[in-house]
């Protein structure tokens, strides 16, 4: 066993955790974090995305140990308050980019690093492109192409992009 | 309508807790003193087990017990069964071989549950399955269907000799003979309908809790139809009674038909937890997934065609044979059969159909229903085969197709179905004036100045939904009746909650039917909850599944409303001394007609629960149910096009524009409908173009994971283009047809007709890969 030790959703967390424990288990079975899922065994489905020190990674694919020190964002952590969204959140469901919200965490913390890295020259075939790593089975992914393009839009001239950058 | 009543896009009631990360799924459960299992699975396809050892797995860390097949069957639970009686044309029963929930004397495909292991984790518990030592014989192995047929093939089931389940027909073949007798010209296709594994994002999962004070049994499932499970599991399964069993199906991750089923991990679970005492919680990987959710499709189908002078279709003969895997799953026999022969007539007039159906076993992972269900397999052939004669013909596939519509309805079909409704003209104007289909030769030459070869290809299927009405699919051999129920609680609040035996798990329950209560009473959807999943919660319905939750589920919501208002209007009569008949209720008032008198919707609720002031003989309460059983099929159609540019150099197909133009009857909810036909399209083009579920010839699996299983990533799919036209169904009280599998039903040939149209080789065959696109190009 081997103690860790992160930031996780701005709270500092510890815990102790078998070495071959990896990050999503952490998550997922020690803190109680259920809103990143597991989709496959072979880091392909992207139901497991987080945010760790800023960029989107899979929570498969890494040990709990390698996320020990960093900073871990999980959808639970993204919108700024309990009674407000994140304007990619907001987008998922206008758009109708989810149905049965599986995929959707993993989905949306990757859109989230796409915007902030694209900014608004983010056009489709980038974003069918940078999908590659998460699969969804339920919509066909045109809506949740359409969600990404209407954040990233949004962000001509509107200093969104600044918020979802430094999130 | 009003702005969130039936036909408006109104938002999801249920996406915020799935975009924050609140959704609930069976993996997210807990509970105190919880343990975990792991499966011991056969690496063979075929082999006998000589015996197992588990003393080392038993000494390791954490491990609570290891538990074998003999100890299931010891304590009476039963085998896994089949749900429909089909027989085969001679009369006799189909046959079907012993399926133990832990296999215990013969394993019959890679990946089958033969033991189980109970840990205090879930890393000691997979640790400790690859501990369990069993001494397999191995025995010859056959998986494809047509071979299991062959003399000297191995055999899998004592029951089932020659590994014939059935051998089953439908239609009058010497009408059809006749037919072919007359014709002018035949046409002749040989079709494989590609295997499929459906893939849920969320892997199935089972938590068991037996309580021994109470003698109870509680079980989280990844389920479509809690109630048909725990029905299965008491009557069937003797894992416990059923008034001692509640299943809870929570949030599920999709299911597209491989959650109907009750699996041997369910029943484990709660057995398990039952000998061991703790509860047991069981969460499938991804592989599992590939090596034991039902896979779909596996079709091998030759069929001809006649058609007159005129090209008219005169006779159509389809003989098919139907691999079901190595054990009959729960709707494993009404698949190829009921859900599938009858749709061969398609959209059009055909007077004589003949079919013949082999289901065989093979040592493959079972077979049942995967969206669509038969019709997919039914649309492949016909949509095939039209296109194919339009070609030989020399026809316009659309105009052979218009020719032989059929344009009356009612319309019987030689081949049991009664088409109720429909405008199957309309949806091909529609399809073909969105897809700009006229400018299409235009396109063509563009593409081949820039070396592509550009080809268009259509589909116009029609399916059977609404399933069913239980007298009809009683008498076809249905261990269960297919109605559904609903119960409408008005609190006294006024707000409303409706309990549901439809289960969402994707489709949008939570909104589309609060959109119902909405249109009939004016109430904002905040107001009203939907309740489903719990047995304990919910009274007996029989789920989700071949788009029934809107013509079925739906149906019995607007029976329960029926009632629902009635009292109300009665209440309110009495209230504002006024008739019954003057009584409106709207925008959440109940008035009376032409004058200023109104009650709000709250003080009509709040008076049915004080009781002060009710009619003589009235019961307190503002509470309804309702069973709802269906009076015949629905018949969605529609007419989908396909353009796709092929490069001929890599055999890559680039799929440049999808229209899909549907009739489902009444909408309620455009945006989700729409959703449900982008995500249908999506298994539909994957069928045709990327998945291809692939044994060796050992009996292994080799597409057993994201890295050899294709599935449809954003990059493989165009943005769609979705409308529909609206032809009522006269046959439920919304008009409501179904709009869950049409996508994946009408794709599949829309995409091959067009690749074939664009490469000058009709001779390819789903998943139309780089590869064979390519080596198609250079046959031609």
């Amino acid at each position: 066993m081997t103690d860790v030790s992160m930031t996780v959703n701005g709270r500092q967390v510890t815990g102790s955790v078998e070495d071959r424990t990896l990050l999503v288990q952490f998550l997922r079975d020690n803190l109680g974090l259920t809103g990143t899922h597991v989709g496959c065994d072979t880091s392909q489905c992207g139901a497991c995305v987080v945010h760790l020190d800023g960029q989107a990674v899979k929570s498969c694919t890494l040990l709990a140990v390698q996320a020990s020190g960093s900073s871990v964002t999980t959808i639970e952590g993204l919108a700024p308050s309990a009674t407000e969204l994140h304007p990619m959140q907001a987008a998922f469901r206008e758009n109708h980019g989810l149905q049965c919200g599986y995929c959707t965490p993993g989905m949306i913390m990757t859109a989230v690093d796409m915007v902030a890295r694209h900014g608004a020259d983010l056009d489709e075939k980038t974003v069918r492109d940078e999908l590659d790593g998460n699969i969804c089975r339920c919509t066909g992914y045109h809506n949740i192409v359409k969600a990404i393009l209407s954040v990233a839009q949004s962000m001509q001239g509107s200093g969104e992009g600044q918020r979802i950058a430094a999130e | 309508m009003g702005v969130e009543g039936i036909g408006a896009s109104v938002l999801r009631k249920e996406d915020r807790r799935f975009i924050t990360g609140r959704g609930r799924y069976v993996d997210d459960m807990t509970v105190p003193g919880m343990k975990y299992a792991a499966f011991v699975r056969s690496p063979h396809a075929h082999a006998r087990i000589k015996g197992i050892d588990a003393a080392a797995a038993k000494a390791m860390p954490g491990v609570i017990d290891v538990l074998e097949g003999s100890q299931l069957k010891a304590d009476g639970i039963g085998n896994l069964i089949c749900g429909w009686a089909v027989n085969s044309k001679d009369g006799s029963p189909m046959k079907m071989g012993a399926w133990p929930a832990l296999a215990f004397e013969t394993v019959r495909h890679v990946g089958q549950a033969v033991a189980v292991v109970v840990a205090d984790t879930k890393a000691q518990a997979r640790d400790a399955a690859e501990a369990v030592e069993i001494d397999y014989e191995v025995l010859p192995a056959v998986v494809e269907g047509p071979a299991a047929l062959q003399d000297g093939a191995p055999q899998l089931h004592p029951e089932a000799p020659g590994n014939l389940v059935f051998d089953w027909e439908i239609g009058d073949a010497k009408a059809t003979e006749e037919a072919f007798g007359r014709a002018a010209h035949v046409t002749k296709l040989d079709i494989v309908n590609n295997r499929l594994v459906p893939n849920p994002m969320e892997p199935r999962a089972a938590l068991g809790v037996y309580d021994p004070a109470e003698e109870h049994y509680t079980v989280w499932t990844t389920s479509q139809n809690p109630h048909v499970a725990r029905l299965v599991m008491s009557a069937f399964y003797n894992v416990a009674p059923e008034h001692k069993l509640r299943v809870i199906a929570p949030d599920v991750g999709g299911g597209f038909g491989s959650k109907i089923y009750i699996y041997p991990e369910e029943i484990v679970c709660l057995w398990a937890s039952r000998k061991t005492g703790v509860p047991v919680k069981w969460t499938s990987d991804r592989t599992e997934a590939f090596l034991t959710d039902a896979h779909g499709r596996d079709h091998t189908t030759h069929v001809e065609a006649a058609f007159d002078a005129d090209n008219k279709i005169i006779g159509m003969k389809v003989d098919t044979v139907a691999n079901l895997g190595a054990y009959m799953s729960l709707f494993s026999s009404a698949t190829p059969t009921y859900l599938y022969a009858t749709l061969l007539s398609g959209q059009y007039d055909i007077p004589a159909i003949y079919a013949n159906v082999k289901a065989v076993y093979t040592n493959t992972v079972p077979v049942d229903a995967y969206r669509g269900a038969g019709r997919p397999e039914a649309t492949y052939v016909v949509e095939r085969t039209m296109e194919t004669a339009a070609r030989e013909l020399g026809v316009s596939p659309a105009e052979l197709r218009r020719k032989n519509f059929i344009r009356s309805f009612p319309h019987q079909t030689p081949v049991i179905m009664c088409y109720d409704a429909g405008d199957f003209e309309a949806s091909l104007d529609a399809g073909m004036k969105a897809a700009d289909v006229s400018g299409f030769e235009g396109r063509r030459a563009e593409a081949q100045s820039r070396g592509k070869l550009r080809g268009l290809g259509m589909s116009c299927y029609i399916e059977a939904c609404g399933i069913a009405p239980s007298k009809a699919v009683g008498s076809l051999g249905a261990g269960v009746g297919l109605w559904e129920s609903a119960e409408v609680r008005v609190n006294p609040v006024g707000t409303i909650e409706i309990l549901t035996g439809s289960h969402s798990h994707g489709q949008g329950h939570e909104t589309t039917f609060a959109q119902l209560v909405s249109e009939r009473f004016g109430l904002p959807v905040d107001n009203v909850q939907v309740i489903h999943g719990d047995t304990d919660k919910v009274q007996f319905g029989m789920g989700t599944y071949g788009s029934r939750s809107g013509a079925v589920g739906m149906s019995a919501i607007v029976k329960a409303l029926d009632k629902v208002e009635a009292k109300a209007k009665k209440i309110a009569a009495h209230l504002l001394e006024a008739a019954e008949g003057d009584i409106v209720i709207e925008n959440g008032e109940v008035k009376v007609a032409g004058t200023d008198r109104k009650l709000g919707w709250h003080e009509v609720a709040l008076n049915a629960y004080t009781g002060h002031k009710l009619p003589d003989g009235m019961e307190p309460g503002l509470k309804e149910g309702a069973f709802y059983d269906p009076q015949n099929f629905t018949f969605p159609a529609g007419c989908y096009i396909c353009e796709v540019e092929v490069d001929p150099d890599t055999g890559k197909t680039e799929i440049v524009q999808f229209v899909a133009a549907d009739d489902f009857g009444r909408v309620i909810n455009p945006l989700i409908v729409h959703g449900q036909v982008h995500g249908g399209l999506a298994q539909g083009i994957g069928q045709a173009l990327l998945e291809g579920t692939r044994y060796d010839e050992s009996g292994q699996l080799i597409t057993a994971s994201y890295m050899d299983y294709a599935m449809p990533r954003a990059w493989d799919l165009p943005m769609f283009t979705v409308s529909t036209t609206e032809t009522l169904s006269p046959s439920n009280p919304l008009g409501m047809k179904g709009c869950g599998e049409a996508g994946a039903i009408g794709s599949p040939p829309a995409v091959i007709n067009a690749i074939t149209d664009a490469i000058g080789n009709n001779d390819l065959t789903m998943p139309a890969t780089p590869e064979k696109v390519w080596r198609a190009i250079h046959a031609a």
